[in-house]
């Protein structure tokens, strides 16, 4: 009995070492959307291009898309956008934009001056939305099915090694939609 | 050259560390006494070859030597000298160095203090506190060197200290917290000696305490200047946060805290051999937990420190090398010892049992809820956060139910206390802490709080059991003087310390019931009244620092309408990184702190202020020093030099 | 290094890093009491480890502005809670829930302090049995000869008739 006593903390460290070293190669800094497989939080507020004209959660129903929180205060915004032209323009992915806590007309011409890969994007200037939706740093890109369904959350630069993980999933996610 | 210099020191003190960790060793268990004669000249070739290399690396620091990358990253030529000293250890590579100087140090001391303990665990302590520094400085020549260089271009200016480095509160908590973490190795390594030897009697115990109370003595200062030093430079005016960072220095207090009751119980009755021996074991291999967990960037809140994967893994390794191997070693012989001793079930035995248990589960406790979020993430259970509120809702429950035992332990006895002795002494302390604490909750507050009056409560249980204790003996004979004197040393450190106990209880309490604060936009000349007290902000104006630019606010403070105080928080900007950060006003007082400070500038020269009244909250750190007194002066007792030479004189004359 | 302060260097290396606070003004002391207690449950995702009311970062303060709205407008605890879990995930609360996966994190301390006094009772008892056994007088010598362990010397012994001798005195 006391032979196996004696042991106990040895293995407990053992145990412990194992998960140390797992942690060794985790990123605690990021977070899983609290909203995955929840419907898109329902919003109504103005389009970028036509602010009289408002947007609401609808707008982003219809396909699989990708959706981008951005802002042109934020400079991996930037140095993502020609990864998301390329996606947007170049490979014709539809993608939404969520312009976050920014001045609409810098964001205008932002897009005017890089080019803009986004089919629409929506106005959330004082960060209402980008609160429902638990956005904690842009910029933010998003899966959205053809029903507005949150289906993944990818926080932080979006190159071409994120990219390909992210069309994988939007071709599973597609192919489920049509079976 | 200087920097060259500095790692060549550091090779020669691994080598002879190297050295140092094998041959005593080989020694001890050879019978060679040359052998074993060679470990205290190693320790000190060890320390002189450390020394130096912490003098070559603070003469770059002084020189403003930029083309040495550390350097480069935490100074700068507008430093204050005594900033760019300390910088020393304000970063990862630096203060890795500091760490294993101190291991150095404490080699040394063994090394000096030993003189009359039997050669061959001399031999073997010192041999094992060598494979420690073994371990460090592998760790600092592969991974992370203080003395590396920029080449072939070196930068014209330093990045500067971090600013909210650049304090009182850098000189003295990591070296006060070090000696803590690293002065545990010297129990560890008694310890992994006395298992070693297979000589694990009464007298390991009796060599372990003096060293073992000291470290506990300077974690315990440590610790308390680090909470000091957020309190006041963080702004926001907490004391304790429940970081992982700052749970990794708690959890190995706690350890440390049982083993000094623990190693009393195997000293005077030579019983827990075996569980003391682990206590002593797992003290330092949760300081060097703490390290991996603040270097490696496994837990969420450490990841400025040093992100490098590679040296997490070299640090685990390490340590599945150091606290493995140890719990292992235990494991294989603590299995055969046995303490044979009764003792009733109310005894003395019995309740520092209870206190051990109490202590240990208790960081346990902190250890699960440190690693628990880790743990959930690895197993892919999602993210989550385990932070104060569930640190309090168990660690205050231990620790009260702590207390009350401290209290009862007053009386115990060793071997057997009947229990209608200990009822005989127990209720008048007990009646009267109740009304005490009643009386004196109704003189501060009107309303009753129930946690003020839980800690009051406990508090005067202390200060009633102890003092009723302490009493008893002055009345041993007539003359009270000499009872008073005749007491030991190692006597009124334990009272000293469960005095501050006492002490910190009340601040915790006070501070957290009784707080308030007022956040205001204050433009000049507005008031705000709160406690007896009237602060009157008069605007802020400019002021030119050494290496920032400030702006001073003036706050008068009236006292019952008479003037009282001026005070100045500030908000620096520093240049060198442009960081913006308050500097906060503080008036200290015995049992109220007034605490201001500043927010953001509003429009037409009004700011942002934020005021705080904290009642009691020096208790908190007075709490600390006296159970740093009491550590060091229970440490000090000349008992133990008296009772080692005593031996070292018979084994002389057996020989 | 185990500088208290450096966990927070993350955060505020991006951020300004003065305490930025905001003067919000509350219809009842009980509902400042809430936002005072329910900002310091709340953890600010952006930081890593800051409690919002702490936080300098931009996103803590939309959360405090949420907060003193949602608190202003009447919602109760759970319900603000319930609001910030389902948009930030468990990881916004210190206070984990109780739930299966957290048993053994709210539960292991106390069934470890039970095994604890468990242990005390049984050793307490045993070596109560194992003493009557070997009939009083010097019981600790003769049980610790038989053990093969070290007899006291007669320094120790010396030592413990005084401390015997001072317990009398008591």
């Amino acid at each position: 009995m006391r032979k196996f006593w004696v042991f106990t903390p040895f293995v407990a460290f053992l145990v412990m070492g194992v998960f140390l070293y797992k942690g060794l190669f985790m990123d605690p800094s990021k977070l899983p959307s609290a909203l995955i497989d929840r419907p898109f939080p329902s919003f109504s507020l103005p389009s970028l291009y036509e602010p009289d004209q408002l947007m609401t959660e609808a707008d982003f129903k219809g396909e699989v898309a990708l959706l981008n929180v951005w802002a042109t205060w934020c400079p991996t915004c930037k140095e993502e956008h020609e990864q998301l032209n390329k996606i947007g323009l170049r490979e014709g992915v539809p993608i939404y934009g969520l312009n976050y806590k920014d001045d609409p007309q810098l964001a205008r011409d932002w897009l005017q001056r890089y080019e803009d890969p986004y089919t629409k994007v929506v106005v959330d200037r004082d960060g209402r939305l980008g609160l429902d939706l638990g956005v904690y740093g842009a910029p933010e890109t998003y899966i959205l099915d053809s029903d507005g369904i949150i289906r993944y959350r990818h926080v932080g630069e979006v190159d071409e090694k994120v990219w390909q993980k992210l069309k994988g999933l939007m071709e599973i996610i597609a192919a489920e939609g049509e079976a | 050259m200087i920097p060259e210099l500095g790692t060549f020191s550091t090779i020669l003190a691994l080598c002879l560390a190297l050295i140092l960790s094998v041959v005593p060793m080989v020694g001890a268990y050879t019978g060679n006494k040359l052998w074993v004669d060679y470990a205290r000249p190693l320790a000190k070739g060890v320390f002189f070859f450390l020394t130096l290399a912490m003098a070559l690396l603070a003469y770059s620091f002084q020189t403003d030597d930029f083309s040495v990358v550390y350097v480069a990253q935490s100074s700068n030529t507008n430093l204050p000298w005594y900033y760019k000293f300390s910088a020393i250890w304000g970063g990862h590579e630096g203060s890795l160095l500091l760490w294993v100087w101190i291991q150095a140090f404490w080699t040394l001391a063994v090394a000096i203090k030993s003189k009359n303990l039997p050669l061959d665990i001399v031999g073997r302590v010192l041999a094992v506190m060598g494979m420690i520094t073994v371990a460090f400085l592998l760790f600092i020549l592969f991974t992370s060197s203080p003395f590396e260089r920029f080449l072939p271009n070196a930068p014209m200016e330093g990045a500067d200290l971090n600013p909210l480095l650049q304090d009182f509160g850098l000189i003295v908590h990591p070296p006060a917290l070090y000696m803590g973490y690293v002065g545990l190795s010297v129990a560890f390594s008694f310890a992994i000696a006395a298992l070693l030897s297979g000589r694990l009697d009464a007298a390991w115990a009796r060599w372990s305490r003096p060293w073992t109370n000291v470290a506990w003595a300077f974690l315990t200062l440590g610790i308390a200047l680090g909470s000091w030093w957020a309190y006041y430079e963080l702004g926001w005016g907490g004391w304790w946060f429940w970081d992982p960072v700052e749970n990794a220095s708690l959890m190995p207090w706690l350890v440390a805290t049982a083993l000094i009751h623990s190693l009393a119980v195997t000293e005077k009755r030579g019983v827990f051999k075996s569980w003391t021996v682990l206590l002593a074991i797992s003290a330092f291999c949760l300081s060097l937990l703490g390290t991996f967990l603040v270097r490696s960037g496994v837990l969420t809140s450490v990841h400025a420190f040093a992100t490098d994967p590679e040296r997490g893994v070299f640090i685990l390794g390490m340590l599945i090398f150091v606290i493995g191997g140890s719990l292992l070693l235990y494991a294989i012989r603590a299995g055969s010892v046995k303490s044979e001793s009764s003792f009733a079930l109310s005894s003395r035995e019995s309740l520092l049992l209870v206190n051990n248990i109490l202590f240990t589960v208790a960081c346990a406790m902190v250890l699960i809820g440190t690693l628990y979020p880790l743990v959930m993430d690895a197993l892919n259970l999602g993210k989550i956060s385990v932070g104060p509120p569930y640190f309090n809702a168990l660690f205050v429950p231990l620790m009260s139910l702590m207390v009350v035992f401290l209290g009862i332990a007053a009386f115990s006895r060793w071997k057997e206390t009947p229990v209608s002795l200990l009822s005989s002494k127990l209720w008048l302390p007990g009646v009267l802490s109740v009304v005490a604490a009643l009386a004196t909750h109704w003189l501060y507050s009107g309303s009753i709080e129930f946690w003020v009056l839980l800690a009051l409560l406990l508090s005067y249980w202390i200060v009633f059991t102890w003092g009723r204790e302490y009493l008893t003996r002055l009345r041993i004979r007539k003359d009270w003087l000499a009872n008073m004197t005749r007491q030991s040393r190692s006597y009124y450190g334990m009272l000293l310390g469960h005095l501050g106990v006492a002490v910190m209880i009340v601040g915790i309490a006070m501070v957290t019931v009784f707080v308030e604060h007022r956040d205001a936009r204050m433009a000049p000349g507005d008031q705000l009244e709160f406690r007896g007290y009237t602060f009157i902000f008069d605007g802020a104006r400019k002021v030119q620092g050494p290496n920032y630019v400030s702006d001073m606010a003036r706050v008068r403070v009236l006292k019952d309408g008479q003037p009282f105080r001026e005070m100045f928080p500030e908000k620096r900007k520093y240049t060198a990184r442009s960081m913006v950060m308050t500097q906060v006003a503080l008036d200290p007082g015995f049992t109220r702190d007034l605490y201001i400070a500043m927010g953001e500038e509003l429009e037409n020269g009004a700011w942002a202020m934020r005021l705080q009244f904290k009642p009691f909250v020096r208790w908190i750190w007075l709490g600390a020093l006296l159970m740093t007194a009491g550590g060091l002066l229970a440490a000090s007792d000349p008992r133990y030099r008296k009772q080692d030479k005593r031996e070292a004189a018979e084994r002389g004359s057996y020989a | 290094m185990k500088l208290t302060l450096l966990p927070l260097l993350l955060c505020l290396l991006s951020f300004p890093l003065w305490a930025s606070f905001e003067t919000y003004e509350f219809s009842t002391t009980h509902n400042e009491m809430r936002y005072f207690h329910l900002s310091k449950e709340l953890r600010c995702p952006t930081c890593q480890n800051q409690n919002i009311s702490d936080s300098d970062a931009p996103l803590a303060a939309d959360l405090r502005r949420e907060l003193h709205r949602m608190i202003e407008s009447g919602y109760d605890d759970d319900a603000i809670l319930d609001f910030m879990v389902s948009r930030f995930g468990d990881f916004v609360h210190y206070r984990p829930r109780v739930a299966p996966e957290t048993y053994l994190l709210w539960y292991g301390p106390f069934v470890l302090l039970f095994v604890g006094f468990g242990a005390v009772l049984m050793v307490a008892r045993n070596r109560r049995l194992r003493a009557a056994a070997v009939q009083d007088a010097q019981v600790t010598d003769t049980a610790e000869e038989s053990a093969g362990v070290t007899p006291l010397t007669p320094q120790e012994r010396e030592r413990l008739e005084n401390l015997l001798r001072q317990d009398k005195n008591l």
